[in-house]
């Protein structure tokens, strides 16, 4: 770890009041979406947020083609972020990218475009794990302090909390994640893709109207599983054995409620009592319900982070990269390569108060 | 019927109150509605939780491990009555004894779930907040999530839950722990069954997302 100065650079504020302020440019480019965000360490914190995302004309997001779609937009997200910003790139005091985990071919658009900024215009380069990101956004939003995090997304399902300097992982997924489960069920039942409609999963509206069957319930201490819940849902499906809205309501219920009490569990076993939600498939109005519920006769409080930064987004990476510039953690451009497989209890919290 | 006594602790799934049984010192397992789920799945596993611990209970106390007694049971309404089990919990004393005693301890463990893994029992919660300590005594608690299973699958998952549970709860001094808890269930699973569910831990810990061991995997 080499410390670098940390400077301030004044500069013309929103308000037009000159102040000092750090300005971090965060880029995101883990899976689906190219994000770019500028944050400075002052109110209103967020600069600006540009994103294109990738959506596949059929069947999941080929890395490919994901990557394709980054390298072609990324040089204009970048430009309408700083236009955004209202700043020149000169002014941004270091620059932060997502190296993992995620997509191999896309996480290298983004750290490719990282390594050209930093070296070309002189600037720190800042190495932020994408989940950990996810997490202290859905903290700046959404107020919570030391919460319990669920984060759940296509691509993760986890339960973590800090302690002793780390995200530890409390529970997650033993097979699938959550939202990777949801997607293929109504994929496989030829509801989908698009998966979200005007907001709302395929499977909400599958949903409606279905009644309770019974599908396999799995809960392994605070783990999970849904692959046998997947295929028990489908076969029934194929077979013709249960009403579809039935299948949707009850695969649907089950996953969620073994969330849910994962997460009890968690609360229980850590003895926090704030729980946050992060994630893409945090938006889901039926599991903040469950969830609503579950805190309420805890005594606990929930924090949802609002959909526009619950899902992946350049702001993210932005922020968290500026917590981590703070605590002088940079990187060298030639030893920025991605990591697919970055675990988020691998990654330093230096600003962990236990 | 009603309980009275004093709520000891609301764990995740269950209230748990202290109290008098026939005059013994007694624990009600109230596996309460929880508002969140589908009524009718609600039922199902709170029912069906009440009964598969009861009986689990039951035989682990044949085979000799050190568990509360069962006193009464009404799965309909998610009522257990256990004997109460006076004593520390293990997840607190393990991070203030000498690595020594803490060795001890994990390795009698260890002999347990070696005991019950070799008779078909997985207790399927194994965290150091579910093990009590009375002297020198390890009782293990809640089989609220224990099935029956005598498959390799299932007791590689029920040992990699608790390295995870040492991992997140006692970090710094969890591979020592391990160690121990490991050296006391080959002691009773026997040496080919335990090498056997060791491989499958390494196999199931493989399957978590983003290891970094993965990538070293020969196709």
């Amino acid at each position: 770890m080499r410390l670098y100065r940390v400077y301030y650079r004044v500069i013309n504020y929103p308000s037009l009041t000159r102040i000092e302020v750090m300005i971090v440019l965060g880029i995101e480019s883990t899976a689906h979406t190219i994000g770019i965000g500028v944050v400075t360490d002052k109110e209103p914190y967020i600069l600006s947020d540009s994103r294109r995302v990738y959506v596949p004309p059929k069947g999941g997001i080929h890395p490919r083609e994901s990557s394709r779609f980054m390298s072609e937009v990324v040089s204009d997200v970048i430009k309408e972020s700083l236009n955004q910003a209202g700043i020149n790139i000169e002014e941004v005091d270091a620059i932060a990218v997502a190296l993992g985990p995620g997509l191999g071919p896309c996480l290298r658009v983004g750290a490719t475009v990282a390594r050209a900024l930093a070296i070309y215009y002189s600037k720190p380069l800042v190495p932020v794990n994408h989940a950990v990101a996810h997490i202290e956004i859905g903290k700046l939003v959404s107020g919570a302090e030391d919460p319990l995090v669920v984060y759940l997304s296509g691509g993760n399902t986890m339960i973590t909390a800090l302690l002793g300097g780390r995200y530890r992982v409390f529970g997650e997924t033993l097979d699938i994640p959550l939202g990777n489960f949801q997607d293929t069920l109504v994929r496989e039942l030829g509801l989908a893709p698009p998966y979200v409609v005007n907001g709302i999963h395929q499977i909400d509206r599958c949903a409606e109207g279905g009644k309770f069957i019974e599908l396999p319930y799995v809960v392994k201490g605070q783990d999970v599983t849904f692959s046998g819940l997947l295929t028990e849902a489908l076969r029934l499906y194929r077979k013709g054995r249960a009403r579809l809205q039935d299948i949707c309501y009850s695969a649907r219920e089950i996953a969620y409620s073994a969330i849910v009490e994962v997460s009890e569990r968690g609360l229980a076993h850590t003895g926090k009592d704030e729980v946050l939600l992060v994630g893409g498939v945090a938006a889901s109005k039926t599991l903040r319900k469950k969830f609503e519920v579950m805190v309420s006769e805890r005594g606990a409080k929930l924090y949802v982070t609002p959909p526009e930064y619950s899902v992946d987004n350049g702001v993210m990476i932005a922020w968290t990269g500026l917590l981590l510039f703070k605590h002088g953690i940079t990187i060298e451009p030639e030893k920025a390569i991605i990591k697919q497989r970055w675990r988020i209890d691998r990654v330093d919290i230096p600003w962990a108060s236990t | 019927m009603t309980y009275h006594g004093q709520v000891l602790s609301r764990g995740a799934e269950a209230l748990i109150v202290l109290t008098v049984f026939n005059g013994l010192k007694a624990v009600v397992k109230l596996r309460i509605p929880k508002g969140y789920r589908d009524k009718e799945l609600d039922t199902i596993l709170r029912s069906k939780r009440t009964i598969t611990e009861a009986k689990i209970l039951t035989q682990a106390k044949e085979l000799g491990v050190p568990v509360p007694s069962v006193l009464f049971t009404d799965p309909q309404n998610g009522v257990l009555v256990i004997e109460y089990i006076d004593g520390k919990l293990l997840k607190n004393l393990l991070n203030a004894v000498s690595l020594d005693k803490a060795c001890s301890l994990m390795q009698k463990v260890g002999k347990y779930v070696g005991l019950m893994h070799k008779n078909g029992i997985i207790h399927g919660d194994l965290t150091t907040s579910n093990m009590v300590t009375v002297g020198d005594e390890v009782y293990i608690i809640d089989f609220g999530l224990s099935s029956f299973s005598k498959g390799l699958e299932s007791m590689g998952v029920d040992i990699h839950l608790f390295l995870r549970a040492l991992e997140s709860t006692h970090y710094g001094r969890h591979r020592e722990l391990f160690k121990c808890f490991l050296k006391g269930y080959a002691l009773v699973i026997g040496q080919k069954t335990y090498k056997d569910v060791l491989e499958k831990v390494r196999e199931i810990r493989l399957r978590g997302r983003y290891i970094e061991e993965r990538k070293k995997r020969p196709l």
